[in-house]
């Protein structure tokens, strides 16, 4: 077999593979594989920022709350359908990804670390301060009549799964085609080398902007589907909490990798919810794992694979 | 008449208090290979930084194919035609040989143009064989080669190389004469090169560069044979 015919057996064996789950998983587990699904998806644009094109951003839940209450704000205020609402906060994660893409690209390394961060910190305030449309930390719920999707009910479980699947497989998909397309390949060597790629003839900042653009819409695309499909937008989606998670799962699952953002979320979601089930120290357990599998598969479980067995993996 | 490729006027880079290149008027006809010379700090590096956009000069001007090229970001003097290699090999050791050269080609082509002319530029530095493997596995003069067929592959109108011969084994010095001779006829060469059998043998010019000034400019024998050309190298007056 080729190593296209391999690439795409796999990561189309593991969406079909997803799509038939959904009707052998007991029902606690249906419902935490979608949930699973949509933080993955949040996992695979954070990892198009840092995973491909190597710029380590502390503030991705900002991008996860902007498109998180684009949607419910426009819902709960407007009274705007899904459809449009799920474009708002596409739309909110696109013009916040680009304002902070050009005020933090301007810096490099721990600087774009901390402006991230910073930035990111202003936008939970924000959301406290305007407490009085966004309920601050308490949040708001999203009733299940708002949550009508074309005559589809988001908040049957079902339904839910496969809103969550489609999602998944759009910003995978997106993702794979992204790596091999020119333009991922060109973000892959401003990771491995920008001076070199701009002394090549790149304008490797236009490409760091889009880069950014990219990743903060599809993590922005995630909030939007978190909201609507559990119904509810709280202010602690937009904590430093949510910009960690991401980058723990990115980690975990193998950075710069297509697989690795939806097998570290499925590792680590797994990790705690069976880890609590034995202690209330759960966090320890979870920790202790994290720190073996840092030091014995530093880049990450799909990462690790790719060095010792797949080294066509994508 | 020959046209002039590259012009600078009072060029001129201060690090601080350090005076790394200072009022350097430098011209460079089409088709030519021409060397840049001098001792180790004499500024060759930061002058042709200026050139390609690497660096800020501090004072002067760039003139490129008639245009005021000064202001002009690095990856746009690039597109314009200009290719650099970098002195430090800095190729992308995780990607393989072909990628790195494929990145160069890709600003000007694409598809299985690209591969083609990705295969030719390799082919010409005898790396063919080697497109699979990772650049980081290469040997150290096989990196120094796929830095030149990145730069190659360009097709630039004129092509930098920052001492290109640095750890190369006399085999690959003598192959590089070659290649330099028959890229004569195409574009324009500038050179920085310490090898001095490689500056007589390819260059139809040399410019000599002393404490960030033009010492001397003139072919190549002319050179060997200037008094303070000599005295600047071996340190006496």
């Amino acid at each position: 077999m080729s190593d296209q015919a391999k690439i795409i057996a796999l990561h189309g064996g593991l969406i079909l593979l997803l799509f038939a789950l959904q009707f052998v998983l007991p029902a606690y587990h249906h419902g935490n594989l979608a949930r699973i699904m949509v933080l993955a998806s949040y996992a695979i644009g954070y990892n198009i920022l840092f995973g491909y094109t190597g710029l380590l951003s502390l503030g991705h839940a900002l991008f996860f709350a902007a498109g998180m209450y684009g949607m419910a704000l426009s819902i709960h205020h407007l009274e705007w359908a899904p459809a449009p609402a799920l474009l708002a906060g596409l739309v909110a994660g696109i013009l916040v990804s680009g304002t902070l893409a050009l005020l933090a690209l301007r810096t490099t390394g721990v600087a774009f670390m901390i402006v991230t961060l910073m930035f990111a910190q202003a936008g939970y305030l924000t959301v406290l301060y305007f407490g009085e449309y966004t309920r601050g930390d308490e949040g708001f719920v999203i009733q299940q009549a708002q949550r009508m999707l074309w005559g589809v009910d988001l908040s049957d479980p079902v339904n839910r799964y496969f809103a969550a699947w489609g999602l998944l497989t759009v910003c995978f998909l997106a993702a794979l085609w992204l790596v091999r397309h020119p333009f991922g390949r060109t973000l892959i060597a401003i990771r491995e080398n920008e001076e070199r790629v701009r002394m090549l003839g790149y304008n490797t900042f236009a490409h760091k902007l889009t880069a950014m653009m990219i990743s903060g819409t599809i993590a922005a695309a995630a909030g939007a589907f978190y909201g609507l499909l559990f119904g509810y937008a709280g202010a602690s989606f937009a904590t430093v909490q949510y910009s960690i998670f991401p980058l723990l799962w990115v980690l975990l699952g193998g950075a710069g990798t297509v697989l690795g953002p939806f097998i570290g979320t499925l590792f680590m979601f797994y990790l705690i919810d069976l880890s609590s089930g034995i202690t209330t120290a759960y966090m320890l357990i979870a920790g202790v794992a994290l720190v073996a599998l840092t030091l014995f598969a530093p880049q990450g479980l799909v990462g690790e694979l790719r060095r010792r067995f797949w080294g066509w993996l994508p | 008449m020959t046209t002039c490729l590259l012009k600078t006027r009072g060029l001129t880079k201060h690090f601080g208090g350090l005076v790394a290149v200072e009022g350097v008027d430098f011209e460079l006809q089409q088709g030519q290979v021409r060397a840049l010379i001098g001792p180790n700090g004499a500024g060759k590096t930061t002058l042709v930084g200026m050139i390609s956009g690497r660096i800020s000069p501090t004072s002067g001007m760039v003139e490129f194919d008639g245009q005021n090229v000064t202001r002009l970001p690095a990856h746009k003097r690039i597109m314009a035609g200009m290719a650099y290699t970098f002195q430090i090999t800095s190729v992308f050791v995780n990607l393989s040989a072909g990628e790195n050269v494929a990145l160069a080609a890709r600003r000007r082509l694409n598809g299985t143009e690209a591969d083609k002319a990705v295969r030719k530029s390799l082919d010409r530095l005898g790396l063919l064989d080697r497109i699979d493997q990772e650049a980081g596995e290469l040997s150290y003069g096989h990196q120094r080669l796929l830095e030149i067929a990145m730069g190659l592959v360009q097709n630039p109108r004129l092509l930098i190389l920052d001492e290109p011969t640095q750890g190369l084994s006399d085999g690959e010095i003598a192959d590089f004469k070659l290649l330099v001779r028959e890229l004569a006829g195409e574009t324009t060469v500038l050179l920085i090169e310490h090898n001095m059998s490689v500056v007589m043998e390819t260059a139809d010019e040399v410019t000599v560069l002393n404490f960030g000034e033009v010492l001397a400019e003139g072919t190549p024998l002319a050179i060997r044979e200037d008094q303070t050309v000599q005295s600047a190298y071996l340190g006496t007056s």
